[in-house]
């Protein structure tokens, strides 16, 4: 079911703030495509405005094309809560469900948009996904508890579960092992390579190792100065980005970071 | 103690240790001599024969600069000034707390008198002097409440949330500026509209219990609003994010994120507007007017409400004057009762409902 996504000529405003500049990329299908970044240059944005939740901050914006499989995310007939359903999101920071249950966060998708699911159809998507989550274990005994008593780093694994277990098309993730330790990050990690069969995933990271062990294309933002526009400088194969980058800029960033 | 005895001289100067000891007055030393002051200012003021209020002012000025010196001599600049504030800021609080603490003392001394089963079972249908009870008004005040209650709580509720989630701009402004003027309108002027407008359907010298809930809804409506547009907006933007980002349309996400996440301020919020109107008596007087006996039913005549109950007890007492008097004051002790479980109801359901973070 993956989708391959086009972006052509987008603008992300604030308001009267242009915070993302003529973005022309096309992201493949069953791949993870990495966006990297300094800190502020719109990858959050640029990551938001794909499935259309860029929106909802108020006087938000955004001008140009996002196709997904042919048609235009952005057209005037498409209904922003359809493609939420199709791309789900992993936000930089983990906002489980507090009055909800970790078992009630993890179904939250269904459960909030009424879908019926028998006991056991839902006791496995719970388990699949936080397995996949690499959560399962921490929290198998105690899923009536509620998803906020959990430690920071298992609440977004638990964030990650419940966009999951919708099984969308395509996963962005802003940031999501920015919390994690390294065991719970590889087993993200593996979890990305896993999924990738089936999904598209999107993954924004400052981990230049992450970027290049996990993602087959990669993407990188820069800005030229403050309040200047964020605009997509690179898009290459990964190996190509850190081994022989076509920019000047790329290089300075990763060899920065490499040292 | 040592400590006290010491003479005041600048401590001197430590070497930067780990940690630097600071001379301490005793614990309970401050309240002692605070008490002292206290007493030594009441010993003065009886001396010259003052009078009570005289009696307290010198107490509280003679111990609080009885602390604030023995902390000055002790401990330093910096601490003293915290005890001399600490020293105000209760003092503060003790004549906040006096004119609560007298009420609440003159309606118990005056309203147990008649706080029995007789107030709470009978009404006042043929009583002319002792005996009878407010049965009646009591039942009539919770049903015209409830009434209010549930006008107002609907419309309150939806204002609010559409303030918060869904409008912008000058509509959004608009709105705040007159549920803040409504915030400020007089309760008879509430209780005159409500006149008004039910003349104005069903003609002249109408009296009905739903009068009084209109009433009681205009002054209750505002109050909710913005008890409960205050809790909406606490309540985090990343969740109605998450919702939305796992294609949950924005009604959903109000009705399944965003209430379940404010229920424990919304009801203290309701509740709390309740208490705010269930004492009211101008804008009943005017449209709920009162009978002897019990009427349950806020679509058909007058009905009895505890506060126009205990007006009219004090105003227009019969040939017993002081049975009425005694009516009047047990109603006042039974609308503080009311008042008082209200706001405990209040802090219950904030308890409650409040999300469970805990292990
Ligand atoms: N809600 C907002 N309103 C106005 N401006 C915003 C908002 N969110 C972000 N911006 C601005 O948009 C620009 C891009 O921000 P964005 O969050 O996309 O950066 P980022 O690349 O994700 O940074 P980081 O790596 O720190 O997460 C910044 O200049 C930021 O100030
Ligand atoms: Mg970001």
């Amino acid at each position: 079911m993956a989708k391959r996504i086009e972006v052509s000529d987008l603008d992300i405003y604030y308001g009267d703030f242009k915070a993302v500049e003529g973005v022309n990329v096309a992201i493949e299908p069953r791949s993870i495509t990495a966006l990297i970044g300094p800190s502020g240059c719109g990858k959050s944005t640029f990551l938001r405005s794909l499935n259309r939740m860029h929106e909802v901050i108020p006087g938000a914006r955004v001008e140009g094309k996002v196709v997904m499989d042919g048609q235009d995310l952005y057209g005037a007939d498409v209904d922003p809560v359809n493609v939420r359903r199709q791309i789900g999101m992993v936000f930089q920071r983990p906002n489980p469900f507090p009055t909800m249950s970790i078992y009630e966060n993890v179904l939250a998708g269904n459960r909030l948009n009424s879908k019926r699911m028998k006991k056991a159809e839902a006791d496995d998507v719970v388990e699949r996904s936080l397995r996949g989550a690499n959560l399962w274990n921490e929290v198998k005994d105690r899923l009536d508890r509620p998803g906020s008593g959990l430690s920071g780093g298992q609440q977004q694994r638990l964030c990650i579960a419940r966009a999951i277990a919708v099984e969308p098309d395509v996963l962005l993730m802003d940031e999501p092992c920015s919390a994690l330790d390294p065991i719970s990050t590889l087993a993200i990690e593996d979890l990305m390579t896993e999924l990738k069969d089936r999904f598209t995933i999107v993954i924004v990271t400052h981990n230049m190792q992450q970027a290049a062990r996990v993602s087959e294309s990669t993407g990188f933002f820069n800005l030229n100065g403050v309040g200047q526009p964020g605009r997509l400088i690179e898009f290459n194969p990964t190996e190509k980005i850190f081994s022989n980058p076509d920019e000047k800029a790329t290089e300075d960033y990763i060899s920065g970071r490499f040292g | 103690m040592s400590t006290d005895t010491r003479p005041a001289a600048p401590a001197p100067v430590q070497p930067r240790g780990p940690v630097r000891v600071e001379r301490r007055l005793p614990r309970l030393a401050p309240l002692g001599l605070y008490l002292a002051g206290v007493a030594l200012g009441a010993g003065l003021s009886a001396l010259t024969g003052s009078s009570l209020s005289s009696t307290v002012v010198y107490g509280v000025v003679l111990g609080t600069l009885a602390v604030f010196l023995a902390s000055r001599l002790v401990e330093g600049r910096r601490k003293a000034t915290d005890r001399l504030v600490t020293c105000l800021v209760t003092t503060a609080f003790g004549v906040a707390m006096v004119p609560l603490v007298s009420l609440v003392w003159t309606v118990l001394d005056n309203g147990l008198a008649r706080f029995d089963a007789t107030f709470f079972s009978n009404s006042m249908f043929r009583v002319v002097g002792e005996g009878g009870g407010a049965y009646h008004a009591i039942l009539g005040t919770l049903v015209i409440t409830a009434l209010a209650t549930v006008i107002s709580v609907p419309i309150g509720l939806m204002t609010a949330i559409y303030l918060v989630e869904y409008a912008t701009g000058r509509l959004k402004r608009a709105i705040t500026f007159f549920v803040d003027v409504m915030t400020g309108i007089p309760s008879i002027v509430a209780g005159l509209f409500a006149f008004a407008l039910f003349t104005l359907l069903f003609g002249n010298d109408v009296r009905l219990g739903v009068m009084g809930a209109v009433a009681l809804s205009v002054l209750m409506i505002p109050v909710v609003v913005r008890s409960c547009e205050e809790v909406l907006k606490l309540v985090p933007n990343e969740l109605r994010e998450a919702s939305f980002a796992l294609g949950v349309p924005k009604w959903r996400t109000i009705v399944k994120v965003v209430l379940p996440t404010a229920i424990a301020g919304l009801g203290t919020g309701v509740t709390l507007a309740v208490a705010r109107v269930v004492g009211e008596t101008a804008p009943l007087l005017v449209t709920v007017g009162l009978i002897t006996g019990t009427n349950l039913d806020p679509f058909d005549g007058r009905m009895a409400t505890l506060p126009v109950f205990a007006y009219y007890q004090l105003t227009q007492p019969g040939t017993d004057t002081q049975a009425f008097l005694d009516r009047a004051w047990t109603a006042a002790l039974v609308l503080i009762i009311l008042v008082m479980a209200l706001n405990v109801v209040a802090r219950l359901i904030s308890r409650f409902l409040a999300p469970k973070t805990g292990h």
